[in-house]
């Protein structure tokens, strides 16, 4: 890395001294990291204190937003409550209920899988595995036109879980449970020995026992990361939430937010603000507090 | 925590393996027994249940090809549950269930309709249309006769009970032409005015659906040329007859007031005049390839098309591209253990990649907006430059702003690989005399490629298909005007597809379909080259 040159002894005694503070030194070997440091913190902060404190200026468009935090009032998520258009607490409610059962239901089938991949050989294992490696690169929404249109034809049969539904939705998101995660999942599972499987074996305890008592508790990590890459998948998700859920009352925070905003941008931006940062309140937070397994999870495979 | 097995007891057990694993199988019948048994007996009888109930709905709407898909997968689910052996298909159903319908068939589904003309105006079957333009043109026959109606309603659907001029008594309603009655309860004057199992609507109730009640049209028989039945008042039923004469056996709509003859073309799902006009709606046929001549012989979309393939390649890699270049960046900064603060950094440069993408989107095209955003007004004290509305700065934009997005997540990634590379490499080479630059751009360079390159193609494949930041940042924008559908000059392939399936009046489900597979074949092609340079697959075992 850089190279750090030793200043020569500037003092004529022998007694050894603390080399004083050199600006030169210090910059060349960590000030200028610090440089970047700070020009990233403003860059990667900036816009999030920018909706903030778009947020706390009740009644602002887009034109008073600049005046970063020139006024500091909680007036706009008492409004964004209270829209006579926009449910936002239902949109709220919706999201994290959808979030919540598909990341618990893919987390559930997921693990189920792996289990099975890592524990058991079978005929068509090997496909198998190639198959969930496959489908990974063809996400749900390519073929969003025939859910549309998959969802429209079991309305007509059964109206309760097809379009317009939120039990619908989730199925649809279920859908993809096997494909996106249960390849990372799979390879933690083979990280625990299979000698402890064996030993409980011994004692006597069945498989679904193994299962459910032994092996789910110590993946416990690799289940909350798919858990919370789950859930943030599905609150991030828009395509296919748009064209399934019809009503406002049923919808998620985005497709609700992305309407509010196509309808009315610039005029009422305060209220769009606030419910940003609501929005992003419990995603953040689940991300910050998980942080370690996530990036232990990211460099095993996974994108946002 | 786990009890590990003691090894001075292995010896004895694999002595006694075959029997310890019978016996074992014994204990777990009987031990595990009675309470997991009741509990996969309950949870198949949901199950079953649901199945029984969709089979009966099925059975009723006579939908056979549905009806034996369920009774064949609920007796498949029955028999791997109860059956003692297949363990892995035990636990592998539940989400291949899922799997099939809404991944694999899905996919199949779409290159079906990418051979029909399925969208508005051909949304439904022959009938329905032939159903619909007979009612649409339908006229009150002027010396109709008076039929005494009485509004009936169950379930929330409306039937209308006619008592006609003769005194035959029949009910009715849009869905099911009118049929007798025998058990109607009469009025002193013999007007029926109650049947057993439905409600009769008061006045009151007339007036506060008048609007509803006024649209119902009740088919008199099963031939629609018999024309319908319907009350302006709620109380009072005319006949209207359709100026469209509909001739089932020589296929052909007939208009009575003009004598235009519209016959039935099988190949477009419409009755067409010999000028060329045709009547709306039509219905869904197969129209073979006619979906991908028009996507690739059309001028007017085929341009359009080619721009928004090279215009999604080129966004997929400049985005991993640029992501990697300042993630990969960072890393090598902060990767320094003299340096102070570390934590800190790393923490406020995680934030973009914690905040919801479809937020980040929507905050930064308000920052981005050409009157009123910070960056025109704040930075470039009030100029208008167009970010999202010029073609070229919207694409300049849209990277940008992915790269906001998304170095982060190579920032993480990165890190994580280069700790990883062994001190001891660095430490050799340093012993030999390299440069810094060259121990990094010869031996960490290759070494963390190596690790991130699976990554990396993960990287392109998601943002190949980046909905969210295309829609909620430009949508797409600025539009094409000279382009035959609905596309701009920063659309992608998926937004494309979402276009022209969903968004404005004329929603082209064929078309929309044909592009869709047009992108799984490319994602397909990259996954294949892609996989092959990285022998990713070779892993598995």
């Amino acid at each position: 890395m850089a190279t750090t040159t030793i200043a020569a002894p500037a003092t004529t005694d022998y007694i050894p001294v603390k080399h004083p503070f050199n600006f030169g030194r210090w910059f060349r070997a960590t000030g200028w990291r610090h440089l970047v440091g700070a020009v990233m913190v403003v860059f990667s902060a900036f816009p999030l204190l920018y909706v903030l404190s778009a947020s706390l200026h009740p009644g602002g468009t887009l034109i008073t937003a600049n005046g970063l935090f020139s006024e500091v009032d909680l007036g706009s998520y008492v409004t964004l409550f209270n829209l006579p258009q926009q449910p936002y607490a239902a949109w709220y409610g919706n999201t994290l209920l959808i979030g919540g059962i598909t990341s618990a239901g893919t987390v559930f089938l997921g693990a189920l899988a792996a289990y099975s991949f890592s524990r058991m050989r079978f005929v068509g294992r090997r496909a198998g595995l190639l198959m969930l490696v496959l489908v990974q690169m063809f996400p749900q929404l390519l073929a969003v036109v025939a859910i549309f249109l998959l969802l429209n034809g079991i309305s007509d049969i059964f109206p309760a879980i097809g379009l317009d539904t939120q039990i619908g939705l989730i199925m649809v998101y279920l859908g993809g449970a096997l494909g996106v995660n249960t390849y990372l999942m799979y390879g933690f599972f083979n990280t625990i020995p299979a000698s402890i499987d064996e030993a409980a074996k011994l004692d006597g305890a069945g498989h679904a026992r193994i299962f459910f008592t032994i092996i789910l508790r110590l993946v416990a990590p690799i289940l909350a990361v798919v858990g919370l890459l789950s859930f943030v998948g599905t609150t991030n998700e828009f395509v296919i939430a748009s064209i399934v859920l019809i009503t406002p009352e049923k919808q998620t925070l985005a497709v609700g937010l992305y309407q509010f905003v196509s309808q009315e941008f610039s005029s009422n931006y305060s209220v769009f603000a606030a419910g940003a940062v609501l929005a992003a309140l419990p995603v953040m937070a689940l991300f910050l507090w998980l942080q370690k397994y996530i990036v232990g999870g990211l460099t095993a495979g996974s994108v946002k | 925590m786990m009890t590990t097995p003691a090894p001075e007891r292995d010896r004895a057990q694999i002595v006694a393996a075959k029997k310890q694993r019978q016996a074992s199988r014994i204990a777990e019948a009987a031990s595990a027994g009675i309470k997991v048994l009741l509990l996969k007996v309950l949870l198949l009888g949901i199950v079953d249940a649901i199945s029984v109930y969709a089979l009966f709905v099925l059975f009723i709407k006579q939908d056979s090809l549905v009806f034996g898909l369920v009774l064949l997968v609920t007796i498949v689910v029955n028999v791997i549950y109860f059956r003692a052996k297949g363990l892995p298909a035990k636990y592998l159903t539940p989400g291949l269930i899922f799997l099939l319908i809404f991944q694999i068939f899905v996919v199949g589904y779409s290159g079906y309709i990418a051979f029909t003309n399925y969208g508005t105006g051909h949304n439904s079957t022959k009938d329905d249309a032939v159903n619909s333009l007979i009612l649409s043109s339908q006229e009150r026959v002027p010396d109709s006769a008076t039929y005494a109606v009485t509004v009936l309603e169950q379930a929330g659907a409306y039937s209308f009970l006619v008592t006609d001029p003769d005194g035959e008594i029949s009910v009715g309603n849009p869905d099911s032409p009118l049929t007798e009655v025998t058990d109607a309860e009469t009025d002193a004057s013999g007007q029926a005015i109650g049947l057993p199992g439905y409600t009769t609507l008061n006045f009151a109730d007339i007036v506060a659906n008048q609007e509803a009640i006024a649209a119902l049209a009740v088919p008199v028989s099963d031939d629609p040329n018999d024309g319908s039945l319907r009350t302006p008042d709620g109380s009072a039923a005319y006949l209207y007859l359709s100026d469209l004469v509909y001739d089932e056996a020589a296929g052909t709509m007939t208009d009575a007031s003009t004598g235009v003859v519209y016959t039935e073309d099988p190949t477009q799902g419409s009755f067409v005049a010999e000028d060329g006009a045709d009547l709306q709606p039509g219905w869904k046929v197969e129209v073979g390839l006619a979906n991908f001549a028009k996507a690739f012989g059309t001028d007017s979309i085929r341009g359009p098309l080619i721009s928004v393939t090279l215009w999604t390649f080129a966004f997929a890699f400049l985005s991993v591209a640029t992501t990697f270049a300042l993630g990969l960046f960072l890393a090598i900064v902060f990767n320094d253990l003299r340096m102070r603060g570390r934590n800190v950094y790393r923490v406020v440069m995680i934030l973009p990649y914690a905040f919801p993408a479809f937020l980040s989107a929507l905050v930064w095209a308000g920052m981005l907006n050409p009157q009123f955003g910070f960056i025109n007004q704040v930075l470039f004290g009030g100029a208008e430059i167009p970010w999202l509305t010029n073609e070229w700065l919207a694409k300049f934009s849209i990277i940008f702003v992915n790269l906001w997005l998304g170095f982060p997540y190579m920032f993480l990634v990165c890190t994580g690989a280069l700790q990883s590379i062994p001190g001891e490499l660095q430490e050799a080479a340093t012993v030999d005399g390299a440069r810094p630059w060259q121990v990094f751009r010869l031996i960490k360079l290759p070494l963390l490629l190596v690790s991130v390159s699976p990554l990396l193609i993960a990287s392109f494949a998601f943002n190949f298909n980046n909905f969210n930041l295309i829609y909620m940042l430009t949508n797409g924008g600025p539009r094409d005007v000279t382009a035959g559908v609905n596309v701009g000059a920063t659309d992608i392939l998926i937004s494309m597809v979402y276009k022209v399936a969903f968004v404005g009046a004329n929603r082209d489900y064929g078309l929309a379909s044909a592009f869709s597979i047009l992108i799984f074949v490319l994602v397909a092609l990259v996954s294949i080259i892609s996989f092959r340079q990285t022998k990713a697959l070779e892993e598995l075992n």
